[in-house]
């Protein structure tokens, strides 16, 4: 049941995610790219991540794609021009570089390290657990995150308000 | 729950930094703004202070945070050269920003959470750390580089950074996860006992050190990685792009180097043949190309390129198989020497070019120069020492610095790598000196149009002086430098 499960979810993403960029209508791109992260989400869940499901859903499918969609909506991209000539290269390097993960896997195994055991997970949530590890271990990852989103804030005001410089 | 009080005094200079930078951005728009340079004054004191307080507590290797973040004497010795050069950039912009027209204070703001950001990627001792180091500092960056919004090539470079950055970071950050998932851990000692323990040749941890590799690549412009570079710093405003070249590069070296031997010291088979290569690329192709170019900050951004291929060399020679604690230590050090003279040689030049102008633009081609030693004495003879320097002539400092790093690729038995570095810095003697014969040799033509001015500023008069005076006396007297990077380096 769990392989079905997972066979499914990873078919359903491989194929969205090439509609992706194979799809010519910018819209109908988005739409797939909206698929494919609900089902990246389910995905979570069978692994019983369920509050990484929850963020993907919340900040991937609504957040940033309702953001793409504003962007391809307002600049209202008709054209359908191709701008890339690099398709028999990038076709061949992909190849290649295939390939060469395909035989590195098969030649010497894929081994993953032993999860750090289950914790509290089990018995606290998932969700929680995130938390208490978010601000007693990784206190200082997490404060440098919010200085990053500080920087990028002030970024966007400086770069794009108008009359700050002319003002001088 | 409390954050103990040790762990906040081992991160005193990031705190002082980071808080020195968000009161710049409060005081900001209630300083009057003939009065804007007080702040620039009050960031160059942080940097003062905090050069005192990490020069005080140089050489005792500290943990905190649960063990995220490490500050030993090699952390600090990058954090003394990124004050000095975060000092240097701010009081060359004083000057500069306001003959450009784009003097907001968040500028310096901006710099002092770059820096931020840097002296976090240098001491920290897990990867997830070092990541968002590089991001607070990259995200600063690529602001900074649009500062010039009403010109097209600053958003063209603010954008290009941009893009490719993030694509670098992907990469970096994918090595990451890689490793997580093959060793259950982020932190560099935990990866280090992994990598014992499961031996070469994980497929998993190869792939994943190739794309960190890769990444960090990316951030020190080492071919074929370096696309980015020169259009991006000849776009950016001058002072920025002398703080990329330097500053940037300084810590994403520091932070390259310690991942590599502390994460992956297990594994230097696999890797020093790969640096190997980049190293030997990147001399090749940051030499050559720069000799085609005609724009001065262009020519720096290939030579800037060229430089990160000499450090390599270090790395290389520090992870290269076969050799003793001793040489490899030697290459660690030879590689900090190296970046810290480069440092100075580069941020001279880049100042040359930021003062010099013409019209109401940046004297930024190599026409610009012509005859300058007729018209300016002092700034021609200051660009000399600075080409000179960057060439690796004696008695200047990028002699010592180079000499040491193929002093160090002998010992450890690489003596044609040694000569490959040599023949590329006759090759580059050629660039640099060209814009010597140009600047002393020629007469400035008549038809210019607009004369070329020097737009010295007193702060941009001491940003030189600093330069010139550690590219001669590192050049006569290195050894107080060579000392220092000899006890700060990694075993």
């Amino acid at each position: 049941m769990a392989t079905f499960v997972f066979l499914y979810f990873a078919a359903v993403i491989v194929m969205a995610a090439s509609l992706v960029v194979l799809v010519r209508n910018p819209i109908y791109s988005a739409l797939s790219l909206l698929v494919m992260f609900f089902h990246v989400a389910g995905l979570y869940v069978t692994l019983h991540a369920e509050f990484l499901a929850a963020i993907q859903i919340i900040v991937y499918a609504g957040a940033i794609l309702v953001l793409y969609l504003f962007v391809v909506m307002l600049l209202n991209v008709k054209r359908e021009e191709q701008f890339n000539r690099q398709g028999p290269v990038a076709l061949f390097l992909g190849v290649v570089l295939l390939t060469e993960a395909v035989l590195l896997t098969v030649s010497r195994g894929f081994t993953v390290g032993a999860p750090e055991p289950g914790r509290e997970g089990a018995a606290v949530g998932n969700t929680e657990s995130i938390g208490e590890v978010l601000y007693s271990t990784y206190l200082f990852p997490f404060e440098i995150a919010s200085l990053i989103l500080l920087v990028a804030m002030i970024g966007a005001v400086i770069l794009s308000k108008k009359g700050i410089m002319e003002s001088k | 729950m409390m954050i103990p009080l040790a762990d906040l005094v081992t991160i005193l200079p990031e705190l002082i930094v980071v808080s020195a930078a968000c009161l710049l951005l409060v005081l900001d728009p209630i300083t009057p703004s003939n009065k804007k340079d007080l702040l620039a004054w009050m960031s160059v004191a942080t940097l003062g202070v905090c050069f005192v307080v990490t020069a005080g507590s140089m050489g005792d290797r500290v943990f905190a945070f649960s063990d995220l973040v490490v500050v030993d004497g090699y952390a600090s010795f990058w954090k003394l050269l990124l004050y000095v050069v975060s000092a240097m950039t701010i009081l060359l912009s004083i000057g500069y920003l306001k003959e450009e027209r784009i003097d907001l204070a968040e500028f310096y703001g901006f710099v002092l959470l770059s820096l931020t950001g840097m002296m976090i990627m240098v001491s920290g001792a897990d990867l997830l750390v070092i990541y968002l180091g590089i991001e607070l500092m990259s995200i600063s960056l690529y602001i900074m580089a649009g500062f010039k919004r009403f010109e097209a090539k600053s958003i063209e470079s603010s954008a290009k950074y941009f893009i490719l950055g993030a694509f670098s970071s992907g990469l970096l950050l994918y090595g990451i996860s890689l490793i997580f998932g093959a060793t259950g851990s982020t932190r560099l000692v935990e990866i280090a006992a992994a990598v014992d323990a499961r031996g070469l040749d994980d497929s998993m941890i190869l792939i994943a050190l190739m794309l960190v590799i890769v990444g960090f690549g990316f951030k020190v412009a080492a071919v074929p990685f370096h696309m980015w570079t020169p259009d991006v710093y000849q776009g950016a405003p001058t002072s920025v792009t002398a703080f990329m070249a330097v500053a940037s590069k300084a810590a994403s070296f520091g932070a390259f180097l310690r991942v590599m031997l502390e994460g992956f010291g297990g594994m230097k088979p696999n890797w020093s043949g790969l640096i190997l290569g980049v190293c030997i690329l990147t001399l090749i192709l940051g030499n050559l190309v720069a000799i085609v170019q005609t724009n001065v900050k262009r020519m720096l951004a290939y030579s800037s390129i060229a430089h990160a291929g000499y450090a390599l060399i270090g790395l290389v020679v520090a992870g290269w198989v076969g050799t003793e604690a001793g040489v490899s230590a030697k290459g660690v050090s030879s590689m900090m020497l190296y970046l810290a003279v480069y440092s100075f040689m580069t941020l001279g030049a880049f100042s040359i070019v930021a003062i010099l102008r013409r019209g109401g633009e940046e004297g930024e081609d190599l026409d610009d120069f012509t005859g300058l030693a007729k018209r300016h004495k002092g700034a021609a003879f200051l660009m000399l020492l600075f080409m000179v320097s960057l060439a690796g002539i004696p008695p200047t400092a990028g002699f010592i610095g180079k000499f040491y790093l193929f002093m160090a690729a002998v010992n450890a038995g690489l003596t044609w790598l040694a000569v490959v570095g040599l023949i590329f810095a006759a090759v580059s003697a050629f660039y640099y000196l060209r814009v010597v014969m140009v600047m002393y040799m020629r007469e400035p033509s008549p038809d210019q149009e607009g004369e070329t001015r020097l737009a010295l500023s007193p702060t941009a008069f001491v940003v030189l002086a600093l330069a010139a005076a550690g590219v001669i006396l590192f050049g006569l007297y290195p050894w107080p430098l060579v000392s220092l990077t000899a006890t700060a380096a990694l075993p």
